[in-house]
C-alpha cells in the first residue's frame, strides 16, 4: 500500500546522491550495544563454555565431550531425560489447564452483562506480579499437613480423606507445582485474550447476530477464529516460560527437587550441575552444556511454531 | 611530558597512601557463611582478640550460607577475598588449597592443640599439609521433651529395643507425636537419620575407613541395617510427614507437640531459646545393652588464610589465637552446640551442650561417612544419601534397594569399590 508520497521520495533519492542516513545507526546503537552486551555475548560465551572442560585448574577445549557425557553417560543422561520428561508434563499441564481457563475468564470478562469487571480483572491478575518465592512459600504453607488451611478447608466440606501431603508424594508433587504455577500466571493469557476479544469490531458481531449466530455458537464460530493468533502467542510464551522455569521448584522443593527427583526440571538440573550442591562441586562446563541443550529445545520449539503454525494461521483485517 | 609527571604524581600519592595504611593497623577481614554468628563475633570474639593484640583490626564479613561457596570462589579468583577464610570441611576447602588460595598452616604453633581426626577435614589426603585451623564440630543425637517424658513416665532409651518401646508408648498415649522428622527436605533423613544412628552399626571410623579402602560395601549388612531402622520410623512421625520440611519439624518440637527430635547439636541454641519446657538428650541407641557406642562428631567449621593476603603476619597471629584454649572456651560458650575440637578441656555452661559433649567420654567419635573422598565423583554420594534416606523413610524404596543404588553409584567412579 504505497502512497504517492513514497514514490516521489524514492525518485528524489535516486536523483540526488544517496545520502548516508547516519541517524538510523545512531538511533539503533544504544539498543544494539546493550542487547549485545547483556544478551548476545553471554549467550555465545555460554555456548563456548560448554565446549571446554577444567583439567588441572585450567580450561581446556574438549569439543563435544560435555554433550557426550550429558547424553551418553547414564549418570547424567538419566537425570537429563527425567528432567525433560518432567518439564514436558509441566508444560502440558499449563497448556491444558492454564490457557483454556485464561480464555474462559477472558470470555466471561468481555461479556457486556458482567458487573465489577475491573475488580475481577485486577484480582485475577495480581498473583502474576507476586514473586515466585512468595507464591511458592504461600502455597507450601497452605498445603502443609501440619499448619496448612487445605486440610481444614477439605474437612469443612467433609472431604478430609482426600487430603494428601501432595508436595511430598512422587505421584502428585509435580502436578501440584504445575497447578500452583497455573494459579499464579493464569492472568497473563486472560489479559492477552481479553485484549484480543475487545479488538473485535462490534459490526462483525452485529452481522453475526443478524445471521442468527448468538451466544455460545457466536464464541465458537466468530470470536475464537479471530483470537487464534493471540492463543498462538500465548502458547509460545508458555512454552518458553515453562522450559526456562526454575524459581518455583527451587523455592518449594529445593535444589534436589524431591521427592526422589520427581519435580526435577531442566532449570533445577542445570542449577545443581552449574553451581553444585552441598558436597557436589559445581561444574560450570557441564552446566553450560545443559543450558545449551535448553536453548536448543526452546529454539526448536519456537521454530516449529513460527514455520509450522504461525504461517498457516489466517489473519483477518478489519 | 606534562602527562608523565602527572602520572608519576598520581602514582606517588597512591603508593604513599598504601604505605601509610601499612604503617598503621593491620586490618583483617574474615569471610564466613555463619551470618547467624555476626553479633557473637562482633561483641565477644573480636574484642577479646583485639584487646590482646592492639594494632590488628578484625572485621567479620559473612555471606549467605547457600551462596558462600560460589561467592568465595569468585572473590578468590578475582583477588578481592578477605584475609581469613572460613573453611567448609573436606573437598570444598581442599580444592581451594590445591588451587593455591589457601596456605599450609602446619607449622602454626597452636596446631598441636588438635588431634589428627580433628585436622583430617582440612588436611591433604596424605596428611602432609593442614590448611585450616579446626574450629568446631557438631554432634548428633536425639533431643527430647523432658517434661513430656516425665509426664508419661518414660526414661531415655539406651538400646534399640527400648527406643521403639518408648516410641510405641508415646504413640499409644496420643498426647504427643512421638518423633518430629520430615521427608520433604531430604537432608533430615540423611543427616539426622542415617548418619545419626548409623555409626553404631558400621562401628564409626572402622566402617568409614573400610568403605574408603574398599573393604566394605554399602550393601553390607552394617550399612543396610540403619536404613532398615529409618524405614521403621515412619509410623511414629507426624501426619503427612512426607511434606513436612525441616523448619516444620523444629516448630513441631519447640511448640511441644512432638516428644523426640532427631537432632544435631546446632539446634541447642535455637531450642533453648524457643522451647518453654525442659530439654534432655540421649545418644543414638545401641543394638544390645553394653555394646560399644559410637557417635557422629562431625568436623564442621575451620578457618584458614588467603594465600594472597597482604597481612600474612597478622593473619597468622589471629589463626594462632583461634587455636588457643581461650578461643575454644569463648566460642563453645557463645555458641552452645558447636563444640571445640581442641584437645584442651573446655568448660561449658549450657547443660544440654554438656550432655552432648559428655558422650565423647564413653563413645567413639566418627564423622559422616560420605564427606571424606567418597563425594568427589558423580553421582555425588552425599546427595544420593539424602535422596535414598528420604525415599526409605517415605517407604518408597526398600532399604536393600536404596543401599544397592548407593553402592552402584559409588562403584561407578570410585576405583577401590569396583
Amino acid at each position: 500500500m504505497r502512497g504517492p508520497g513514497t514514490i516521489e521520495r524514492r525518485s528524489m533519492a535516486q536523483a540526488t546522491k544517496k545520502p548516508r542516513r547516519w541517524h538510523i545507526a545512531v538511533f539503533l546503537a544504544p539498543a544494539v550495544l546493550i542487547y549485545t552486551a547483556i544478551m548476545i555475548i553471554p549467550l555465545f560465551s555460554t555456548l563456548q563454555l560448554a565446549l571446554y572442560s577444567e583439567v588441572e585448574n585450567s580450561q581446556v577445549f574438549v569439543g563435544l565431550q560435555n554433550f557426550r557425557a550429558l547424553f551418553g553417560d547414564p549418570q547424567w543422561s538419566d537425570q537429563f531425560w527425567n528432567a525433560l520428561k518432567n518439564n514436558t508434563w509441566f508444560f502440558i499441564v499449563h497448556m491444558i489447564v492454564q490457557n483454556p481457563i485464561g480464555i474462559l475468564l477472558a470470555a466471561l470478562l468481555s461479556s457486556p452483562r458482567l458487573r465489577m469487571r475491573s475488580f475481577y480483572r485486577t484480582a485475577i491478575f495480581i498473583p502474576t506480579i507476586l514473586s515466585f518465592v512468595i507464591a511458592g512459600f504461600a502455597w507450601k504453607l497452605i498445603l502443609s499437613p501440619l499448619w496448612g488451611v487445605a486440610p481444614n478447608l477439605l474437612d469443612l466440606v467433609g472431604l478430609r480423606s482426600l487430603f494428601q501431603p501432595w508436595l511430598g508424594k512422587e505421584a502428585y508433587a509435580l502436578t501440584t507445582l504445575a497447578l500452583i504455577s497455573v494459579w499464579q500466571f493464569v492472568g497473563i493469557p486472560m489479559m492477552l485474550i481479553y485484549a484480543a476479544l475487545l479488538s473485535i469490531p462490534d459490526e462483525l458481531l452485529e452481522a453475526a447476530e443478524c445471521d442468527g449466530i448468538t451466544g455460545m455458537s457466536q464464541f465458537w464460530k466468530v470470536k475464537l477464529p479471530l483470537i487464534l493468533p493471540a492463543i498462538g502467542i500465548i502458547s509460545i510464551l508458555t512454552f518458553v516460560g515453562n522450559f526456562n522455569a526454575f524459581d518455583l521448584i527451587y523455592a518449594t522443593q529445593g535444589a534436589l527437587a524431591g521427592p526422589d527427583f520427581s519435580t526435577d526440571i531442566l532449570g533445577t538440573f542445570m542449577f545443581r550441575t552449574f553451581f553444585g550442591f552441598q558436597l557436589q562441586l559445581g561444574d560450570p562446563n557441564l552446566g553450560a552444556a545443559i543450558a545449551t541443550a535448553m536453548f536448543a529445545i526452546i529454539l526448536i520449539g519456537v521454530s516449529i511454531y513460527l514455520f509450522g503454525i504461525q504461517r498457516r494461521l489466517r489473519r483477518y483485517q478489519f | 611530558m606534562m602527562k608523565s609527571t602527572r602520572l608519576a604524581l598520581l602514582a606517588a600519592t597512591m603508593l604513599g597512601a598504601t604505605g601509610m595504611a601499612m604503617a598503621q593497623d593491620a586490618e583483617l577481614t574474615i569471610e564466613s557463611w555463619r551470618n547467624d554468628d555476626l553479633t557473637i563475633w562482633q561483641e565477644k570474639l573480636i574484642p577479646a582478640f583485639e584487646a590482646k593484640h592492639p594494632g590488628i583490626k578484625v572485621t567479620f564479613a559473612p555471606s549467605a550460607p547457600t551462596e558462600y561457596n560460589a561467592v568465595l570462589n569468585s572473590k578468590l579468583d578475582a583477588g578481592t577475598a578477605g584475609d581469613l577464610i572460613t573453611c567448609r570441611p573436606f573437598d570444598a576447602s581442599l580444592s581451594l588449597y590445591e588451587k593455591g588460595h589457601l596456605t599450609d598452616l602446619k607449622d602454626l604453633e597452636n596446631m598441636s592443640n588438635f588431634s589428627d581426626v580433628a585436622k583430617a577435614a582440612w588436611s591433604t589426603d596424605d596428611g602432609s599439609a593442614t590448611f585450616c585451623v579446626p574450629m568446631a564440630s557438631v554432634i548428633h543425637g536425639f533431643i527430647y521433651n523432658a517434661d513430656a517424658f516425665e509426664e508419661l513416665g518414660i526414661e531415655p532409651p539406651k538400646t534399640n529395643e527400648e527406643f521403639y518401646a518408648v516410641l510405641e508408648k508415646i504413640k499409644e498415649d496420643g498426647t504427643y507425636i512421638p518423633m518430629a522428622m520430615g521427608a520433604k527436605d531430604q537432608w533430615e533423613a540423611a543427616t539426622m537419620g542415617y548418619t545419626n544412628i548409623g555409626p553404631n552399626y558400621w562401628k564409626g571410623e572402622e566402617g568409614r575407613l573400610a568403605l574408603i579402602s574398599g573393604e566394605q560395601k554399602l550393601t553390607d549388612e552394617q550399612w543396610v541395617k540403619p536404613l532398615g531402622e529409618i524405614a521403621k520410623w515412619a509410623p511414629y512421625l507426624g501426619d503427612g510427614f512426607e511434606a513436612q520440611a525441616y523448619p516444620d519439624s523444629q516448630n513441631l518440637f519447640t511448640l511441644g507437640r512432638a516428644a523426640i527430635f532427631p537432632a544435631g547439636s546446632w539446634e541447642i541454641a535455637i531450642f533453648n531459646d524457643q522451647a518453654d519446657f525442659k530439654l534432655g538428650a540421649f545418644p543414638p541407641p545401641v543394638q544390645n545393652a553394653g555394646d560399644e557406642c559410637y557417635i557422629s562428631d562431625h568436623t564442621d567449621i575451620g578457618i584458614g588464610m588467603n594465600a594472597k593476603t597482604e597481612n600474612a603476619e597478622a593473619a597468622r597471629t589471629f589463626l594462632n589465637w583461634v587455636g588457643s584454649a581461650e578461643f575454644a572456651s569463648l566460642y563453645a560458650n557463645s555458641l552452645p552446640g558447636f563444640f571445640s575440637l581442641s584437645s584442651e578441656t573446655v568448660e561449658m555452661e549450657d547443660p544440654l551442650a554438656r550432655e552432648f559433649v559428655s558422650w565423647r567420654e564413653n563413645c567413639k567419635s566418627t564423622i559422616r561417612p560420605a564427606h571424606q573422598i567418597l563425594s568427589r565423583g558423580t553421582p555425588n554420594l552425599w546427595n544420593e544419601m539424602w535422596n535414598v534416606s528420604a525415599n526409605v523413610l517415605r517407604g518408597a524404596q526398600a532399604p536393600e534397594e536404596g543401599a544397592k543404588q548407593l553402592q552402584d553409584g559409588l562403584a561407578g567412579w570410585y576405583e577401590p569399590q569396583q
